[in-house]
């Protein structure tokens, strides 16, 4: 057994009093592939933020290859030998390849950068990765995604790492590409680099790794040698918990006419081929991984993507909305609660009742003026409805706490008296009486006859609300589960695509 | 070449429009294409054309600089004041004149950086205070600018040889292919290859364009942010200071005139634009704005020759400004996700 390149003891790391890794003790041998396991919040992310060097843990130590490490940026731990691929990628789009490449360090002649030595370095980097196609002049921005994220690979080797870690690295890459990558983690290996992998997808857990640690709750549940624990024992490890009874009853699964069918919806290499149905007084759940199309299919039917492909039918009418402003006043009125409050949902220096009426204005107008007294019968309507406690609706939305700020958006939406309601993880990081009062009021707007399709990163949701869940993977659905389908197993082995688990 | 052509159409399509603009006017011109109208020409552009290349560098980080004009009104008041006495009184001149503008870029940078204020308006507060010190200075306009420096500064290269005894007089061989080059289009030149080449090429040039492009992403890659910006300010002042230093001798004096700093502020900003230099930061560069100020010359160029009232001037200019930007705004059409539009 080699010693641990990387060792972190009691690390702990709070955002605005949210846990996000509580106590964890974590090691790395040197010359090993790691696999980073764990459900959307987990800690994942935080745990190789910190190892990385973007955040400071609140407690805790970090050890690297014996020695504490402190760092203050990644430039600091890149320097250390600690390179790290990050899902969004850490390239700049208006630069070119090459560029990129040698973004941090470039080779320099009289102090000033060495375009040609430069040039020679990133098709030698690009070789390595067998990306000779991609031309070192080329700018960035006129990469394919797959190819961005080899180039993301080459600089990260270009950096010579000790330890390696890869977030999602292979995401969006080509078959072909991720065997390339394969490949290469396995000459590093023979390297001694030691690789930390964040994967959602199992196979390649199973293809490449031969340790894995399973995250939950902010918390290090497990480490363990591959092959040592069946898929079904990764599976209930990374759940492990007690679904709470946090949700309003169910009515009998029941077969409704379709008020919105989707059919072979593709959109860029987001969407490949969405079909479903959804009722009325129905919730649909959207289940699967992060970044499986889930949210480009709620833009695409809210009339915000350009180029969708497929047909939709709504209300008994083809066609999809051309713009958010139609998709809210068509014939059969659609709304949606957007994935980022903050950006899209709010406006969050106008007050609460500004921000409550901003859908609707056609309902509170009278000719072209804004008539005062509508206005502020629906905004008190709103308030009522949805129990926003806030001292005044004057009060700027920036004011409330996140849950309330949540009701607000949901109340705006409300508002303009949707049919369909397309609801992009509403629950996101409010607190879990809020929950309560909206998994209840999804349920009372369904019995009212809405239909409501539902994007939930967090499964226990999905299966406490939704009567039906299509379980999005690489664009597609790939598996649909009614009624006493939903559990965890189900969701969580069709989220990893490894077939029906436990 | 080609990625640079595709990546850079704005600015091939800048200079496509400049050169046809300049062609008619020489060939309208009564006396057009000799040495005399480009003379001319070049002596007027400069000021505004190293104003522009000032600009382009806090555009290009995503930001505007308001005190580009005022900077080279005070350096000008300055310049003013020193350049005469002899050959070591006005080379000391110049270089406080050009350090006077690089201290008031650096004092910009530190303001941004440290004292994090968006760059428009911590720009808008020290112009005002550059027009102040300007006032100070040069109360009313006037001043002592070498008459030799002037003369050999705003003709040909003949002149130049032939005022400082250079060059057999400017009768040498060697340099008769280029006798004919106006002095002012050199200097413009040297500054280019001199300061803008190098820049480019260095990490601190290249993290400038990494900041308008991608902050987050240049941050992730451990670029020297701060360092950058302090430094693409402190190039600013001192590009702005250049054109000051022009504008005195070209004039003979200084002039604190806030109403020419405020023109010139907007215009340089224009000319950046015209030449492709996104104002989002990230794309372009000085050598865009240099052609996008020299359109922006040629249009007022011709209200002397086509007997067109002079009233007209600032609304033709408007719409030339318009349209070329317009071209700009077409990619906006080839976004598939509309949400990136306000991103």
């Amino acid at each position: 057994m080699t010693a641990p390149i990387v060792e972190l003891t009691g690390i702990s790391k709070h955002f605005a009093g949210i846990r996000a890794l509580e106590g964890v003790d974590f090691a790395a041998r040197a010359g090993s592939i790691h696999a980073i396991l764990g459900e959307n919040g987990a800690g994942k992310s935080t745990l190789i933020k910190i190892i990385a060097g973007v955040l400071r843990p609140d407690r805790g130590e970090i050890r690297l290859a014996g020695a504490p490490v402190s760092f203050a940026s990644p430039a600091q731990a890149g320097a250390a030998g600690i390179v790290c691929m990050f899902q969004e990628l850490s390239l700049i789009p208006d630069l070119t390849v090459a560029d990129n490449i040698s973004i941090a360090d470039p080779p320099r002649r009289f102090g000033l950068i060495d375009r040609r030595a430069q040039h020679r370095r990133a098709e030698e980097l690009l070789a390595r990765v067998r990306c000779e196609d991609v031309d070192p002049r080329a700018p960035l921005s006129s990469l394919s995604l797959s190819r961005r994220q080899m180039v993301e690979i080459a600089k990260a080797l270009g950096r010579v790492p000790r330890v390696l870690i890869l977030d999602e690295a292979t995401s969006a890459l080509t078959a072909k590409d991720v065997q390339t990558v394969y490949d290469l983690l396995g000459l590093l290996k023979a390297d001694g680099v030691t690789s930390l992998f964040i994967s959602h997808r199992m196979h390649e857990v199973e293809a490449l790794c031969d340790t894995l640690s399973v995250f939950r709750n902010g918390r290090h549940v497990e480490t363990f040698a591959k092959g040592s624990r069946s898929d079904a024992d990764i599976v209930r490890l990374m759940i492990g918990r007690e679904v709470e009874a946090l949700f309003p009853p169910k009515p009998a699964p029941r077969l409704r006419d379709p008020l919105v069918t989707v059919r072979d919806l593709g959109w860029e290499d987001r969407l490949r081929g969405v079909s479903l149905n959804l009722g009325r007084g129905e919730i649909l759940g959207l289940g699967g991984l992060d970044g499986q199309g889930q949210k480009e299919l709620m833009l695409a039917l809210f009339g915000v993507l350009r180029g969708v492909e497929g047909k939709v039918e709504i209300g008994g009418r083809q066609g999809m909305a051309s713009s958010p402003a139609s998709a809210k006043a068509g014939h059969t009125r659609i709304a949606l609660v957007p994935e980022d409050r903050k950006t899209e949902g709010l406006m969050l220096s106008l007050s609460i009742a500004d921000n409550l009426v901003a859908a609707a204005y056609d309902r509170i107008c009278t000719g072209p003026l804004i008539d005062t007294a509508k206005a502020a019968k629906l905004v008190e309507e709103g308030m009522i409805a949805l129990r926003i406690k806030a001292g005044s609706p004057q009060d700027a939305v920036s004011t409330l706490s996140g849950g309330n700020q949540q009701k607000v958006v949901i109340a705006k939406w409300l508002a303009v008296g949707p049919e369909v309601i397309l609801l992009n993880d509403p629950t996101r990081g409010i607190d879990v009486g809020t929950k309560q009062e909206i998994y209840r009021l999804m349920r009372e707007l369904a019995d009212q006859g809405k239909a409501i399709l539902f994007y939930s990163s967090d499964y226990a949701e999905l299966i406490g609300c939704c009567d039906r869940v299509a379980v999005l993977y690489d664009g597609r659905v790939i598996r649909e589960l009614t009624g006493e389908e939903i559990t965890e197993e189900a969701l969580v082995s069709a989220s990893l695509n490894i077939g029906q688990a436990a | 070449m080609i990625w640079w052509l595709r990546q850079s159409w704005t600015f091939a399509g800048a200079l496509v429009l400049f050169v046809a603009l300049f062609t008619l006017y020489n060939l309208l011109h009564p006396r057009g294409f000799s040495t005399a109208v480009l003379v001319q020409n070049a002596n007027e552009s400069v000021a505004i054309t190293l104003l522009a290349m000032a600009q382009t560098l806090p555009v290009l980080m995503g930001g505007l600089d308001l005190s580009v004009g005022a900077v080279m009104t005070l350096t000008s008041c300055i310049a003013s004041e020193l350049l005469h006495g002899g050959p070591v009184e006005i080379l000391l001149g110049m270089a406080v004149t050009l350090a006077a503008g690089a201290m008031f870029g650096f004092a910009n940078g530190l303001i941004v950086v440290y004292g994090r204020i968006q760059p428009i308006i911590a720009t808008l507060a020290t112009g005002a205070i550059a027009i102040g010190l300007a006032l100070l200075i040069r109360p009313k306009p006037g001043g002592n600018v070498d008459d030799d420096l002037n003369w050999a500064l705003t003709n040909t290269v003949w002149d130049f040889a032939d005022t400082y005894g250079l060059a057999d007089g400017g009768d040498a061989t060697w340099l008769q292919p280029f006798v004919n080059i106006p002095v002012p289009l050199i200097l413009l030149f040297g500054v280019v290859v001199l300061v803008w080449m190098p820049f480019k090429r260095c990490v601190t040039g290249r993290t400038v364009y990494a900041i308008g492009s991608a902050e987050g992403a240049a941050f992730m890659s451990g670029l020297p942010i701060q360092r950058a910006k302090i430094a693409a300010f402190t190039l600013a002042g001192f590009l702005a200071g250049c054109g000051g230093l022009y504008l005195a001798i070209q004039t003979a004096s200084g002039n604190a005139d806030m109403v020419q700093a405020g023109a010139y502020t907007l215009n340089s900003i224009a000319a950046v634009v015209l030449g492709g230099t996104s104002l989002l930061g990230g794309t372009g560069g000085l050598v865009a704005s240099l052609v996008g100020a020299f359109i922006l010359r040629v249009i007022s160029f011709y209200f002397r020759i086509l007997d067109i009232d002079p009233l007209l001037q600032p609304l033709v200019e408007g719409l030339v400004l318009l349209a070329a930007v317009s071209v700009g705004a077409i990619h906006a059409l080839r976004i598939k996700n509309r949400l990136e539009l306000f991103r």
